[in-house]
């Protein structure tokens, strides 16, 4: 049995006066793939960014509760958030390339790290490029700019510049939802590729993603976990009527 | 997500065609333990059913869990549906191979009839080649076998019919072979539904080939007494 690799315990979350999530206590183990389903609204995406620190950028928002990379606490004043950052990488919905080469896109994280050294960053791109399954398509024209290239083809650019930097947990939110069927599929399988040295947790709207590739899924509605379990039970026979009606399309 | 589904539909495969032969060694063993009147084979067979009844629960668990998580459509989906519905036709057709090792230890000590249990012999003979054959047309996927060998399943009726007549001539002469031969017509009817359910898994081939539920040996056709 894997361990755990985030444990977030009591994990309360308020824009102003309007709390988002209710306390929620969540275990990721390493190696693992979770997947977070609900309703838009829901706070599946207010919780991923907990798990990294986003929400520290909205003035508004205010978390309470534990959350524990490994043990240590990541709302402790003496935490690093760049360093978090770097330990949890986050992929977002929308492809985000930056407007230079598919090299620099790839090295940048590395770059504000300092690393100058151009073996290692020769050798992190094309290990990278490898692991997000782009560098085949790509190898010849690292010096393009990444703009040029298709939105799926994007979205593994902004992979592999997560997994430029080694995280140990990589943060998905809908990252494949602006993707057509193949490019999601070649990033879904990816995604069962990298499980093997990361941990990665994904937020989709997607429930056949979920269902495909997570081995763990939690769900969640107005701002409560309300179930989580492997993916299996969860989609094939899940403890709570909510999940059922949602799982099965009957909501609302 | 091709490759796990693919992944996953190659194992669905393998516990499809172990549990074909496991079915297929207790058809053969039963049989065997009738013709020789081994009592202890016979044992063997009733004692090991659980154990295809278990492999046919987890093939089913198994294909629950692939419609459930990775929604397969159009061939994948009819290899998926086929795989469940031929595996309970495997497990009702090892049903019978108990049903037949249990008249192998009734039959023991009664009047015998050496023809009839010869025509048994031959008749179990052809059951198992079709069940053979079917689990090489499944796993080939090779529609135009199954085509063949449900026709087979002709030759087996004849069997049943022979037996049927043989057993009733027995009976009118000597009374005291009626107890056995009720028995060796209970174990012709055995093999005979052995047969169907081979039937029924070749129907199935032509099914996952071609998308169409297809009856093979149309039932009004067949037992014309």
């Amino acid at each position: 049995m894997s361990r755990e690799i985030i444990t977030a315990s009591d994990v309360r979350l308020k824009y102003g006066d309007f709390e988002a999530l209710h306390g929620i206590n969540l275990e990721f183990k390493q190696n693992e793939i979770t997947a977070m389903i609900g309703p838009s609204g829901c706070g599946k995406s207010t919780f991923l960014r907990c798990l990294n620190r986003m929400n520290d950028l909205i003035d508004t928002a205010h978390v309470t509760g534990d959350i524990r990379l490994m043990g240590d606490d990541i709302y402790a004043p003496t935490f690093d958030v760049v360093n978090l950052r770097k330990r949890v990488g986050m992929v977002f919905q929308q492809p985000v390339p930056f407007p230079f080469s598919i090299y620099d896109n790839v090295v940048y994280g590395l770059r504000l790290a300092g690393v100058k050294d151009r073996q290692t960053l020769d050798a992190a791109v094309e290990t990278s490029l490898r692991q997000a399954a782009l560098w085949d398509e790509v190898k010849d024209k690292l010096h393009d700019s990444a703009l040029g290239l298709s939105g799926g083809q994007q979205q593994r650019v902004a992979i592999a510049r997560v997994l430029a930097v080694k995280p140990d947990v990589i943060l998905m939110d809908e990252p494949t939802s602006a993707l057509d069927p193949i490019s999601s599929t070649q990033i879904e399988n990816m995604l069962l590729e990298l499980r093997e040295q990361y941990t990665i947790i994904i937020v989709t709207h997607n429930m056949h993603q979920a269902s495909r590739i997570s081995d763990r899924t939690a769900f969640f509605l107005q701002g409560n976990l309300i179930e989580f379990a492997p993916t299996k039970k969860i989609f094939m026979n899940p403890d709570k009527k909510e999940t059922e009606d949602y799982i099965s399309g009957r909501f609302g | 997500m091709r490759q796990e589904f693919s992944a996953e539909l190659d194992s669905l495969h393998v516990s499809f065609s172990e549990l074909g032969m496991m079915v297929n060694e207790a058809i053969y063993k039963s049989v065997k333990a009738f013709v020789t009147h081994d009592k202890a084979l016979a044992h063997q067979v009733i004692d090991s059913d659980h154990l295809i009844n278990e492999q046919q629960t987890r093939l089913e668990q198994h294909c629950f869990e692939l419609i459930a998580l990775q929604q397969p459509v159009t061939g994948d989906l009819r290899l998926v549906v086929t795989a469940m519905k031929a595996s309970s036709d495997l497990e009702r057709m090892g049903d019978h191979a108990v049903s037949i090792a249990k008249s192998t230890i009734r039959v023991k000590g009664t009047t015998r009839v050496g023809e009839i249990e010869d025509l048994l012999g031959q008749m179990a003979d052809a059951v198992k080649r079709m069940s053979e054959e079917v689990l090489d047309a499944y796993v080939h996927d090779d529609a135009k076998s199954a085509r063949r060998i449900a026709t087979e399943d002709h030759k087996i009726n004849d069997f049943s019919r022979k037996i049927y007549t043989e057993c009733i001539t027995n009976m009118k002469e000597d009374a005291d072979t009626v107890v056995g031969a009720m028995d060796y017509m209970l174990v012709a009817s055995y093999l005979e539904r052995i047969g169907d359910y081979v039937t029924n898994i070749c129907e199935w081939i032509v099914y996952l080939q071609t998308g169409k539920i297809t009856e093979l040996n149309s039932s009004t056709d067949e037992d014309k007494f």
